[in-house]
């Protein structure tokens, strides 16, 4: 691989940039691997990059039925956070932020992350409670949050208006940081380090079958021909079911559309991300300059990663009572993408009732920020067969009773 | 936007009319029964790509609850039917088998 430095932009640039390889191979698939990833999203592309740089495993294929990243990688709104409740989000969350601070140097890829700071306005009297309760929770878990008071709001965030008729802004949870990176690049930095370790990505390789004898996974059937495999790992977030279904067995997971907005590029008037989760929408701008705009997802099960208008309007009418700047900006562009939802709204890394069959899933509204830790984890389990990450995300925890329930305590929206 | 048609008013109502309220048809555990039939009931869903059959409450209109089935990968309303049955009725099945021949799932089709 060709080390992405000043010099070689230096270089090219004395060649007419004629000198630049492709990020990663696009080789055809082997008889048989060590190891395969089903989706070639963030998560996926997180769990080969570690299962190959801390656990020395390389003889591994990431397949993926569309296009690399193009999935929820590709859909989302960007928001990197660890300020959850429950100690053992807390912890892969917290975990996957650190690794997002040093990624660009890890991949030598530069994945644009501007710790900038989340800020979730309380803007009811249960929020402010709900959030100061969640900065104490922080300070014992080693998450650096706090609760800031709306003048503080106001000096951060000089567009909003915090006296609102209908949710005034009390206060708000404070991760200075927190912040964004770029989503593409993330899936793109993954890909070029998996396939300078000898990787196969295998793009346009849709996998239809799961075979597996004895309770032992022995490979899958795929578009492009039977490959076996020792290990599998299913991180395919909205598909979880399909392919669960072809291992057969069920998941307590549904699909369902999560959609957001980007309106017209305006020039730079907001330099924090805001959440605002009573109206039920949050927004950043990118450094293009448009506003990204997110809400909430449908409540029925959905694959069409398509959105709906009343959804839009809902989510808008809401964010322009506190930014009343925003009423006359034009939308861009507007898109869905389907996630997995589990009850307890926390995710599942978890061996399954297949051996060697691992699934990394169920991040539903909120899979972006956690990338890197959830491949670190994923990595791990499915090295070692445990990890003290993904311990209290096991499958086993709904039978057993023992929920990470974060719908309720991450005071976010779901 | 989903458009139903409710069966016990008989009015063609939107999705913002209505609030989807999840798998239709669960078979329900209580008290005595075992773990794995207590975790399936509560958690583990059928979530097919395709033909799903679910629980619709007509909750701006008439208030009833009522069943539809509906494809979740095109978005496409086979029909509603009533709340008061165990499983989907032959008339839906017969809509779904004419719209997607060979169609199965579990013991159905």
């Amino acid at each position: 691989m060709k080390r992405y430095s000043v010099f070689a932009v230096a270089r090219e640039a004395l060649r007419y940039h004629q000198g630049w390889g492709r990020a990663w191979k696009s080789p055809e698939p082997k008889k048989k691997y060590d190891a395969i990833i089903i989706g070639a999203g963030g998560h996926g592309l997180a769990t080969a990059y570690y299962l190959g740089k801390n656990h020395g495993l390389k003889n591994v294929a990431i397949l993926e039925k569309g296009w690399l990243g193009g999935g929820n990688t590709g859909r989302n709104t960007t928001i990197i956070r660890s300020n959850y409740l429950q100690d053992a989000s807390a912890a892969i969350y917290e975990k996957a932020r650190s690794l997002y601070e040093t990624m660009s140097q890890d991949l030598n890829y530069n994945v644009m992350f501007s710790p900038r700071g989340v800020m979730m306005l309380a803007q009811t009297q249960h929020e402010i409670r709900g959030y100061k309760r969640t900065a104490q929770a922080n300070a014992l878990q080693g998450v650096s949050t706090e609760f800031i008071s709306p003048e503080k709001v106001k000096s951060l965030v000089p567009i909003i208006n915090i006296d609102g008729p209908r949710y005034p802004v009390l206060g708000a949870l404070w991760q200075s940081r927190g912040g964004t990176a770029r989503h593409d690049a993330v899936a793109w930095g993954y890909a070029r380090a998996c396939s300078d370790m000898g990787m196969d990505i295998i793009q346009q390789c849709e996998v239809t079958g799961i075979r597996h004898k004895n309770g032992q996974v022995q490979g899958v059937e795929t578009s492009k021909g039977p490959i076996d495999c020792q290990k599998l790992g299913i991180v395919v977030a909205g598909h979880t079911g399909v392919l669960a279904d072809m291992a057969g067995f069920r998941m307590p997971v549904e699909a369902v559309a999560l959609q957001a907005l980007v309106s017209e590029p305006i020039k730079p008037c907001m330099d924090v991300v805001v959440m605002a989760n009573t109206v039920h929408g949050y927004m950043s701008q990118s450094d293009k300059g448009e506003m990204v705009i997110g809400g909430g997802a449908d409540g029925f099960n959905n694959y069409t990663q398509r959105g709906s208008f009343h959804h839009v309007e809902e989510t808008v009418r809401a964010l322009i009572e506190t930014f009343p700047i925003i009423s006359r900006l034009k939308m861009l562009r507007w898109w869905g993408g389907i996630v997995d939802m589990t009850g307890d709204r926390s995710p599942i890394l978890s061996k399954t009732p297949v051996g060697n069959i691992f699934i990394n899933c169920g991040w539903g509204t909120g899979g972006f920020k956690a990338i890197p830790g959830s491949g670190w984890a994923m990595a791990e389990l499915m090295a070692k067969g445990h990890s003290s990450l993904t311990e209290e995300f096991s499958l086993n925890r709904f039978k057993e009773g023992k929920f990470i329930d974060e719908s309720v305590a991450a005071g976010v929206a779901h | 936007m989903l458009v139903f048609k409710c069966p016990y008013c008989g009015i063609e109502a939107d999705e913002t009319e209505l609030s989807p309220g999840g798998e239709a048809h669960l078979k329900r555990f209580g008290p005595g029964s075992s773990d794995e039939e207590l975790e399936g009931y509560l958690f583990n869903r059928e979530n097919p790509k395709g033909v799903h059959f679910e629980r619709w409450r007509h909750v701006y209109g008439c208030g009833k609850w009522f069943h539809a089935a509906r494809c979740t990968a095109t978005l496409e309303v086979f029909g509603t039917y009533s709340a008061q049955t165990f499983g989907p009725p032959k008339e839906i099945i017969d809509i779904i088998k004419s719209k997607r021949p060979g169609w199965k799932w579990r013991n159905l089709g």
